[in-house]
């Protein structure tokens, strides 16, 4: 039973690997080809089978073959980065704010205002995309970075503030009080001992944030034009009758490798932290 | 030169938590407060740190105002009945995390810090975290970082209640050694267990639905408890009680039972009394009243028998193992010259005691 069980599961979580990676093989193979390469029918062996070439790669630096993604590539870290960041912090405070004290105007308690900060994630975006133009627009931030840091942010915040309240409720409020007995001042208290023991919760936040920032392609192409362009805008702006296959499946992984970078990164982080030894 | 507490008074959502407290805590005298989960013990902690807000009351160091000082420049160092200590610093750092935040001097807080591990046992754990530690070494934790702090008041929430009953008993007579040390400290020890109020503490403080009932030492507060309430919180397991008639020279007990009056209860006025009587104090095999085992059980060295009797139901703690069965008759021996008697009105206050077993 046991075995069959375990035989059914690598099975499954092979099948799945291979769906998921043969993309990214493709494209790498294909990053490494010529046009002798791609249309001599499916090859996958470089040196056995296609004539390696790195023309793929250098494209994205020279400027040949219609690309131009250095720029949107640093732009899109920027913007991703700066949101994420400022997302995070504002969230950790909000959320420590939600977890710690009793709110109360009206009707409107600490659960309601904790509803309040998902539910601007429940309309679809769309919704949204006119608002943010006209307030961007009035702003005189339309086409700007700060413009789509500002959005970022508005869009980020309430998953940061959900993930990071689920996280303090978790780290019990004695914890607080013994270090406002040993001293501390409420912020002192957030500072020194709630936050380096809520680090794994801010990655897991963070990760979110970084993956939804740099994923971004619809408020990216609504609210900016020709001054700033985000990686995915440029991405997708590609023409493959102009661009040449190669250079599209380069520009496609570096376009990617910043979360691949990510991913591995919390994953080993996430699995050493925990909150084990607080309190019994 | 002492903490005095004034009417302290919190009731949340129409609960009563502390119900007009006051009282004085001497410097260098080690206080217990006992009494049933729920009595009050931990919010009267929590209100003499500052961090529980209160309805009214007023706390006062010396001739400091204690109640205008937020909790952490109070300088009251707690433990909690949980182990909680930082997770993500080590034993040494968890130790030194107070006298940091006082900015002691690096040589004063290696000193320090050493010396509180080296007490409490923890020598060369210094390095570990607090999660790779047993419970009780991380309660000795807890417990040497408050002692480190060497601050004015040291409160002691249940200290040893999340311990396994063997390193209870270790830890509750390296405790004794450890606050003796506390000259110029206000210490404050909360507990369930009449043994470690009586062990531990100067003056016992017996608190109930978030009353003060009495305060003494604990011989006062175990010989003459001030009520029944109090005899049944320091008395473990608790009093016996009956009621009766005093009458001219007997006592008759409920159920029909009849002894001849002791010499203790002469004095009393003729009437309706309650009658105490201690689990220990009971005679099995002597013959003042019938009852039929309805639960029995062995722990160590004692047995108690739960008996259902024409007095009400009671409950007996005899030395030794002995095996009843269950429904089985049991001769139960009613001590008369071992009777506290306590008034019938609503106060239930105490009236007469036994002579104390050390004939004081």
């Amino acid at each position: 039973m046991s075995k069959l069980y375990t035989f059914l599961k690598y099975l499954a979580i092979t099948l799945w690997s291979i769906f998921v990676v043969t993309p990214f093989l493709w494209a790498l193979t294909t990053s490494f080809k010529t046009a002798n390469g791609v249309t001599g029918g499916p090859t996958y062996l470089p040196w056995l089978q296609y004539e390696p070439s790195l023309s793929g790669w250098k494209s994205l630096f020279s400027g040949g073959g219609g690309i131009d993604i250095v720029k949107p590539y640093l732009d899109s870290l920027i913007v991703t980065a700066s949101a994420s960041v400022i997302s995070i912090v504002l969230g950790s405070l909000a959320a420590y704010g939600l977890s710690r004290f009793s709110y109360r105007a009206g009707f409107v308690k600490n659960a309601d205002l904790i509803f309040f900060f998902i539910s601007q994630r429940i309309m679809p975006p769309i919704v949204l995309a006119i608002p943010f133009f006209l307030m961007l627009k009035w702003l005189d931030l339309l086409d700007s970075k700060i413009g789509l840091i500002l959005v970022y942010v508005a869009l980020l915040l309430p998953i940061a503030v959900w993930i990071m309240v689920d996280f303090f409720n978790n780290i019990p409020r004695q914890i607080d009080e013994m270090a406002m007995l040993d001293g501390c001042t409420p912020l002192q208290a957030f500072l020194r001992v709630i936050l380096p023991n809520s680090l794994p919760g801010m990655i897991v936040a963070g990760m979110f944030c970084l993956i939804f920032g740099w994923n971004d392609f619809f408020f990216a192409f609504t609210l900016t034009f020709t001054d700033t362009q985000l990686l995915p805008v440029a991405v997708v702006a590609l023409n493959s009758s102009v661009t040449p296959w190669w250079s599209l499946s380069a520009s496609a992984l570096i376009s990617v490798a910043p979360l691949l970078l990510v991913a591995f990164v919390v994953e080993r982080y996430l699995s050493h932290g925990t909150l084990a030894g607080a309190i019994r | 030169m002492s903490l005095q507490i004034n009417d302290l008074t919190l009731a949340v959502d129409g609960v009563t938590h502390l119900d007009g407290i006051s009282a004085n805590f001497e410097r260098g005298k080690l206080t217990t407060v006992i009494g049933r989960t729920l009595a009050g013990k931990t919010t009267l902690m929590r209100a003499i740190t500052g961090l529980q807000h209160l309805d009214r009351g007023a706390l006062q160091l010396d001739t400091q105002n204690f109640s205008a000082l937020p909790a952490w420049r109070r300088d009251i160092a707690m433990v909690y009945q949980q182990f909680i200590n930082y997770p993500h610093l080590n034993v040494f750092e968890n130790v030194a995390f107070p006298l940091r935040r006082k900015k002691l001097d690096e040589a004063v807080i290696e000193r320090r810090v050493r010396g509180v591990l080296d007490k409490v046992g923890l020598k060369g754990f210094e390095a570990r975290r607090p999660s790779q530690l047993s419970g009780g070494q991380q309660q000795r934790v807890a417990l040497a970082r408050s002692l480190a702090r060497e601050a004015g008041i040291l409160l002691l929430d249940e200290p040893l209640v999340n311990l396994d009953y063997k390193l209870r008993e270790q830890m509750r007579s390296e405790f004794r050694s450890l606050l003796a040390e506390q000259t110029q400290t206000i210490v404050i020890y909360n507990t369930t267990e009449p043994v470690e109020a009586m062990l531990l503490g100067d003056t016992v403080v017996v608190m109930h639905e978030g009353r003060i009932l009495q305060v003494g030492t604990p011989a006062e507060v175990f010989d003459r408890p001030a009520s029944m309430q109090v005899a049944s919180v320091v008395n473990d397991p608790p009093m016996n009680f009956i009621q009766g008639h005093k009458g001219e020279s007997t006592l008759e007990l409920a159920g029909g039972v009849c002894l001849s009056l002791p010499w203790h209860l002469r004095g009393l006025t003729i009437g309706e009394y309650w009658f105490g009587v201690r689990a220990n104090e009971l005679r099995v095999g002597q013959t003042s009243v019938t009852g039929q085992v309805t639960f029995s059980e062995v722990s160590g060295s004692e047995t108690f028998l739960y008996v259902d009797s024409p007095l009400g139901p009671l409950t007996l703690q005899v030395q030794g193992v002995h095996i009843h069965a269950l429904a089985s008759n049991l001769e139960i021996g009613i001590p008369a010259e071992r009777l506290f008697a306590f008034e019938s009105a609503a106060q239930r206050r105490l009236v007469a005691a036994p002579a104390t077993g050390a004939q004081l």
